[in-house]
C-alpha cells in the first residue's frame, strides 16, 4: 500500500515541521523528493538526513519569477514532478480592522497565488503522462475562521475552492487535486506556547491533544498514492475532532 | 506546407481519435472533432513539442480549427 517508488514529489515549505514530515513520509514510501523552502540550511540538513533521492530547491514563493521556475528546476533535478505538495504558508496576523493591505497581499501571494502558479506549471506535464497528484495543505481555519487571521483564513479557504475547480477540470487525465486541513499541530510554532495556553487549546479538541506533523504527513501520503486515485476535490480534515466537517 | 498539415493532422487524429478524412481545413476542434476545452490545451502542447515552437496562451485561444493551427505553425516556423 502507498508505494511511491519511481515517483517524484515536490514539497514546498519543506523546512517547516509539517513539510519536513511530509517529505520524510513520501521519501520513506520510495519517492524522489524535491525539498523547497526559503531557508537553505534546514533543507540541506533534511536532505542529508534522507540521503539518496533528496534534492534541495530553495525558492522564495513571494517572487513570481522564482515560483514560475520552480517546477522546471524540480523536474530537471528529479526527471519529473508527479506529485506536488503545496505546503508552504505564512501568517501575518492582525485584527481585521487593523489589517494592512501589505499584510493581506503578502499572505494571499505566498499561500494562494504561488499555489495556483505551481499547480499550473505542474499540471502540463501531468496531463501528458496521464498521472498526477496535487495535495494542497489548507487549514482548519479556512473552514471555521479565526479572529486575527482574515488573510490567512481567506487564503486557506481559497485553496479549497481552487482545488475543487482544478480537480473538476483535470479529473479525466488521471490527475487528482485534494486538500489536507490540519487542526492544531505541535510544531516549533506551538512549542512557544505556555502550558496554560496549551491546556486551553487542548480543551477544545475532542482528542485532548495537538496533532503531530507525522499525522498530517500520513494524510498527504495517502492522497499522493495510487490507492487514492478515485479521491479528488476533497478536503481531508486532520484535527482530532476539533471541527467535524 | 503540406508537410506541416500532415504532421498536424496526425497529431489531431491520434489525440482526438477521429477519422483522418474529417480533419479538413475548416474543421473546428470543438464543434466538429469532438474536443473539449482541455483537449485543445493538450493539442497546443503537442504542436509546441512537434514543431519546437512556443504558442502563447492568447495565440492558443485563436486556434479553433485545423486550418488555424496549420496557418499559425507555418507563420511561426
Amino acid at each position: 500500500m502507498f508505494d511511491l517508488t519511481g515517483k517524484s514529489a515536490l514539497i514546498t515549505g519543506a523546512s517547516g515541521g509539517i513539510g519536513g514530515a511530509i517529505a520524510k513520509a513520501l521519501h520513506g514510501a520510495g519517492a524522489n523528493v524535491g525539498l523547497s523552502g526559503t531557508r537553505e540550511a534546514p533543507l540541506q540538513e533534511l536532505a542529508a538526513e534522507l540521503g539518496e533521492r533528496a534534492h534541495v530547491l530553495p525558492c522564495n514563493l513571494s517572487d513570481r519569477d522564482e515560483v514560475d521556475g520552480l517546477v522546471k528546476r524540480a523536474s530537471d533535478a528529479m526527471g519529473a514532478v508527479d506529485i506536488l505538495i503545496n505546503n508552504a504558508g505564512i501568517t501575518r496576523d492582525n485584527i481585521f480592522m487593523r489589517m494592512s493591505d501589505e499584510e493581506w497581499d503578502s499572505v494571499l501571494e505566498v499561500n494562494l497565488t504561488s499555489t495556483m502558479r505551481l499547480c499550473k506549471a505542474a499540471i502540463r506535464p501531468m496531463m501528458k503522462s496521464r498521472w498526477g497528484r496535487i495535495v494542497n495543505i489548507s487549514s482548519i481555519v479556512g473552514a471555521t475562521g479565526n479572529p486575527g487571521q482574515a488573510n490567512y483564513a481567506a487564503s486557506k479557504a481559497g485553496m479549497v475552492g481552487m482545488s475543487k475547480s482544478i480537480a473538476y477540470e483535470v479529473a479525466t487525465r488521471g490527475i487528482t487535486v485534494n486538500c489536507v486541513a490540519p487542526g492544531f499541530i505541535a510544531t516549533a510554532m506551538t512549542e512557544k506556547l505556555s502550558d496554560d495556553q496549551k491546556a486551553t487549546i487542548n480543551a477544545q479538541i475532542p482528542a485532548a491533544r495537538m496533532g503531530t506533523p507525522e499525522e498530517i504527513a500520513a494524510a498527504a501520503l495517502y492522497l499522493a498514492s495510487d490507492e487514492a486515485a478515485y479521491v479528488t476535490g476533497t478536503t481531508l480534515h486532520v484535527n482530532g475532532g476539533m471541527a467535524m466537517l | 506546407m503540406s508537410d506541416v498539415a500532415d504532421r498536424v493532422r496526425k497529431i489531431v487524429v491520434e489525440h482526438l481519435g477521429v477519422e483522418e478524412g474529417k480533419v479538413v481545413e475548416g474543421a473546428s476542434f470543438i464543434d466538429d472533432l469532438g474536443a473539449d476545452s482541455l483537449d485543445t490545451v493538450e493539442l497546443v502542447m503537442a504542436f509546441e513539442e512537434e514543431f519546437g515552437i512556443e504558442i502563447p496562451d492568447d495565440a492558443a485561444e485563436t486556434i479553433q480549427t485545423f486550418g488555424d493551427a496549420v496557418k499559425f505553425i507555418n507563420d511561426a516556423s
